[in-house]
C-alpha cells in the first residue's frame, strides 16, 4: 500500500518528478505556479528527501496554501508518490450500493474527476452520502454519467441570462449607502481632520487636500442551495442563478446541500463558466440523494456563517422544504442565523404551484424565521423578486 | 539533515510542543528565507510561535498588530513632523541656507521607524512577527508584497533601504477574511489546529510542571471533552492552560470533587454567556467524570 511509487527507468530525474507532483496538484485544484516547483526543490534540498514522510511534510508547507489544501494534500502525495494511487487495488463489491458498476481507472489522475467513490448511497444511510471507497481512483459509472448530466443542465446562454438577473438582484439588494464619512481619494467633503494633520508637514500650509466620502455598504448575499432528490427538476434554474450571483458580485458567497454541506463559490467563479459548471459537478457528489435540511443549516450556521453572515447579508435559501430530520433542528439552525443579525429568504419551488400550503413540517417550522418566503421556479420568476428584495434591506 | 528535529527540540526546551507539518514548515521557511504563514483557531499558539523562535535563535522579536485601517505611516515609517517644523523655525532664525536645513530634516535623526522599517534595518537577523494579518485592509496586504519579497523599502527622501540581514518573518491570521493569492503565494504555508491529546498533555507537563500528573491528564481529557461540546467558542490552549492554572491556584487536585470549584475556575475556559449556560455544572461533572 505504502510502497513508494517506482517512475519508469526512461525518467528524466527528481526534477522532472517533482515538476510532475506539482502539476497533478494543479490539475487537483491547488493553485500554483512555476515558482513553487522551484521553491519546492529548493526545500527538497535541506530535508532528508529520502524519507517519505519528510518529503511529504515540506511538500505540504511549500504547496498548501489554505486549510482546505492541507486537508486534500495527504492523499494527492499519496496518489503521486506512493504506489495506492498507481496500482490497480484489490476490492470486493458490496451488494448494498451499486459498486457493480465501479471499476479501476489507472490513470493518476483520475483522482481528479472521481475522487468520491459511490454516489448514491442509500437514503436511510444516516451522514454523508459519499462512500469511502477503496482507493481513491475508483470511478463508477452512475457518477459519470451523473456529470455529463450535469453539463447538460445548464448552457451557457442560461448562465448569461442569470447572470443578468442575479446582478440585477444584487443591486437591489444593496444597500444605498453608510451614514458616515471615510477618507477616499475622490471624495465629495474635505476631510478636515487629515488636512490639519497633513499640513503640519508643509508647514501650516495646507497644500494636499485630503477628501471624504460616505461608502457604499454592499449587501452581501449568502446562498445556499438545496440538491437533494427532490429538487433535481429544479436544478437547472437554480445551479444557473446561483452560478449567475456569485459571478455577479465578488463578495456572494454561494453553499449546496443535500446530506452534506459544500462550499462552490470557488468552483462558481472559474474565469470559463463551463469549466466552472464541471467543477461544481464534481463538487455536488451526493446529487439527488436524501436531504438533510436541518442539518446542514445547522452546519451552516454554527461555523462558517460566524465568518459570512452579519447584518449585512442576506441569506438566500433555495429549497422545497421536504426534509428528512426533524424540524427542531431547522427551528434552531435559522434562530442561531438570525441572531447573527441577517435577513433570510427562502426560495420554494412548489410555492409556484396552485394551492400549495407550506404545510410540510420542515417549511412549517421555519416560516416563523423568514423575511421573504417566495416562489422560484424559473428564471422569470427570480427576476420578478427584485421589487421585494428592495423593501427588505 | 535531519535539523528540524533540533529545531523541534529547542522549541520544546523553551517551553512550545510543536506538531511535525509546523516544525518542517518552520525549518523549510527559515532554511529557504521565505515568510511563514500560520493560519488556525484563535489560541493554538501561533503568536507564540514567532516568541519562542525569538528565544531560541536570540534574535530581537518585532512585532506589529494589524488592525482595520493599519497604514504605511503606522507599520513602515513617518517623518518626524513637528521636530521637523520646530527644525526649520530654528533655522530660519539662525539664517541657515534652505538646502543645508533640507538635508538635516530629512535625514535618520527626523525619521520615525515603525516595526517593518525597524526589522529591515537590524543589523542580526530579527524574527519579524506580523500578527493578524487578516485584519489589515487588502491595500495594506500589497504594500507588504513588496516587503516580504525584496526585503527592502523606498523611502522617496533617502532612497531604497535594504535590508543588512534578512529578517525571519512569521505571519499569522485566524480567518476574518480571505487572505490575497499574492500573498499566500510567496508563504510557506503551515496550519495550527487544536492539539490532540498527546500533545496537549505535553504542553500541560512542560508549562504547568508543578501540577501533579494524575490532575493533569484529567485537565486535558476535560479539555478535549469540551472542545466537542457545542460551544461558540472553542478553547485554546491559552484556555487550557489557564483553566489549569486556575485550578492549582484554588487548590484542586481532583477535578470530580468540588462542582463549585470546578464551575468557577470553568470562567477561564468559557467565554461567552451562551457557553456559561449551555455547560450546567451538571453536564461539567458529567465531562469530569468521564475525564478521570
Amino acid at each position: 500500500m505504502s510502497r513508494v511509487t517506482r517512475f519508469a527507468a526512461r525518467d528524466p530525474g527528481p526534477s522532472a518528478r517533482v515538476a510532475g507532483f506539482i502539476s497533478h496538484l494543479r490539475d487537483n485544484g491547488l493553485r500554483l505556479g512555476v515558482g513553487e516547483t522551484e521553491t519546492a526543490l529548493r526545500a527538497l534540498t535541506h530535508i532528508n528527501a529520502a524519507n517519505p514522510d519528510e518529503t511529504r511534510r515540506a511538500l505540504k508547507s511549500v504547496c498548501a496554501s489554505t486549510a482546505d489544501d492541507v486537508a486534500q494534500f495527504d492523499a494527492l502525495f499519496d496518489s503521486y508518490w506512493l504506489n495506492s494511487g498507481r496500482v490497480r487495488e484489490k476490492f470486493s463489491p458490496s451488494d448494498r450500493s451499486g459498486n457493480a458498476h465501479s471499476r479501476n481507472s489507472r490513470d493518476a489522475n483520475g483522482e481528479n474527476s472521481t475522487a468520491r467513490g459511490q454516489i448514491h448511497a442509500p437514503d436511510e444511510d444516516a451522514g454523508a452520502s459519499y462512500g469511502d471507497g477503496t482507493g481513491t481512483l475508483i470511478a463508477s459509472r452512475t457518477a459519470s454519467l451523473m456529470h455529463h448530466d450535469m453539463r447538460k443542465l445548464v448552457s451557457p446562454q442560461d448562465i448569461a441570462a442569470a447572470e443578468s438577473i442575479a446582478r440585477r438582484l444584487a443591486q437591489s439588494l444593496a444597500y444605498r449607502r453608510s451614514r458616515r464619512r471615510r477618507a477616499a481619494r475622490r471624495g465629495d467633503q474635505l476631510h478636515f481632520r487629515r488636512l490639519i494633520r497633513a499640513s503640519l508637514s508643509t508647514g501650516g500650509e495646507p497644500l494636499t487636500l485630503p477628501r471624504k466620502k460616505r461608502p457604499d455598504r454592499q449587501m452581501r448575499i449568502v446562498a445556499l442551495c438545496d440538491v437533494s432528490g427532490s429538487m433535481t427538476i429544479y436544478a437547472r434554474v437554480f445551479l444557473a442563478f446561483l452560478t449567475g450571483l456569485i459571478r455577479a458580485d465578488d463578495a456572494t458567497d454561494a453553499w449546496l446541500f443535500h446530506t452534506r454541506l459544500v462550499r462552490i463559490s470557488d468552483a462558481l467563479r472559474d474565469p470559463d463558466p463551463l469549466r466552472a459548471l464541471n467543477r461544481l459537478s464534481l463538487l455536488a457528489d451526493g446529487f439527488g440523494g436524501g436531504s438533510k435540511i436541518g442539518a446542514s443549516l445547522a452546519q451552516f450556521a454554527r461555523g462558517p456563517a460566524r465568518h459570512c453572515v452579519n447584518s449585512r447579508s442576506v441569506v438566500v435559501i433555495l429549497s422545497d422544504g421536504y426534509d428528512t430530520d426533524p424540524p427542531e433542528a431547522l427551528t434552531d439552525a435559522l434562530t442561531r442565523l438570525r441572531k447573527r443579525g441577517g435577513r433570510i429568504i427562502w426560495l420554494n419551488p412548489l410555492k409556484g404551484w396552485k394551492d400549495y400550503a407550506p404545510v410540510t413540517a420542515a417549511m412549517a417550522a421555519a416560516l416563523p424565521h423568514l423575511d421573504l418566503f417566495a416562489a422560484a421556479t424559473t428564471l422569470n420568476d427570480l427576476a420578478s423578486l427584485a421589487p421585494q428584495l428592495e423593501r427588505l434591506t | 539533515m535531519a535539523d528540524w528535529r533540533d529545531l523541534q527540540q529547542g522549541m520544546a526546551e523553551h517551553g512550545y510542543i510543536a506538531g511535525d507539518d509546523l516544525v518542517m514548515a518552520l525549518h523549510i521557511a527559515l532554511s529557504l528565507g521565505r515568510p511563514l504563514l500560520l493560519e488556525g483557531a484563535a489560541g493554538v499558539g501561533k503568536t507564540e510561535v514567532a516568541r519562542v523562535l525569538a528565544a531560541l535563535k536570540g534574535a530581537r522579536l518585532i512585532r506589529l498588530q494589524c488592525y482595520e485601517g493599519l497604514d504605511a505611516a503606522q507599520a513602515i515609517y513617518e517623518w518626524n513632523y513637528p521636530r521637523q517644523l520646530l527644525a526649520i523655525r530654528a533655522a530660519a532664525e539662525g539664517g541657515e541656507t534652505g538646502a543645508g536645513v533640507e538635508a538635516r530634516i530629512f535625514s535618520d535623526e527626523y525619521l520615525l521607524e515603525r516595526p517593518l522599517l525597524q526589522a529591515i534595518r537590524q543589523a542580526e537577523s530579527p524574527v519579524l512577527l506580523i500578527d493578524e494579518i487578516d485584519r489589515a485592509d487588502e491595500e495594506f496586504e500589497a504594500y507588504l508584497l513588496e516587503i516580504l519579497s525584496e526585503f527592502q523599502i523606498t523611502i522617496p527622501e533617502m532612497g531604497t533601504i535594504k535590508a543588512t540581514a534578512h529578517p525571519m518573518v512569521i505571519l499569522t491570521a485566524n480567518g476574518t477574511r480571505d487572505l490575497s493569492d499574492a500573498l499566500r503565494r510567496r508563504c510557506i504555508y503551515a496550519h495550527v489546529d487544536y492539539p490532540d491529546r498527546a500533545a496537549e498533555l505535553a504542553i500541560l507537563q512542560s508549562r504547568c510542571p508543578q501540577i501533579d500528573q494524575y490532575l493533569t491528564r484529567q485537565i486535558v481529557s476535560f479539555v478535549q471533552a469540551i472542545r466537542r461540546e457545542d460551544l461558540e467558542k472553542t478553547p485554546g490552549i491559552a484556555e487550557t492552560l489557564d483553566f489549569a492554572a486556575a485550578l492549582a491556584g484554588l487548590g484542586i487536585n481532583d477535578l470530580t470533587h468540588d462542582p463549585v470549584i470546578l464551575q468557577a475556575a470553568l470562567a477561564t475556559l468559557l467565554k461567552t454567556q451562551t457557553d456559561r449556560a449551555n455547560i450546567t455544572t451538571e453536564v461539567a461533572q458529567r465531562l469530569a467524570g468521564q475525564a478521570a
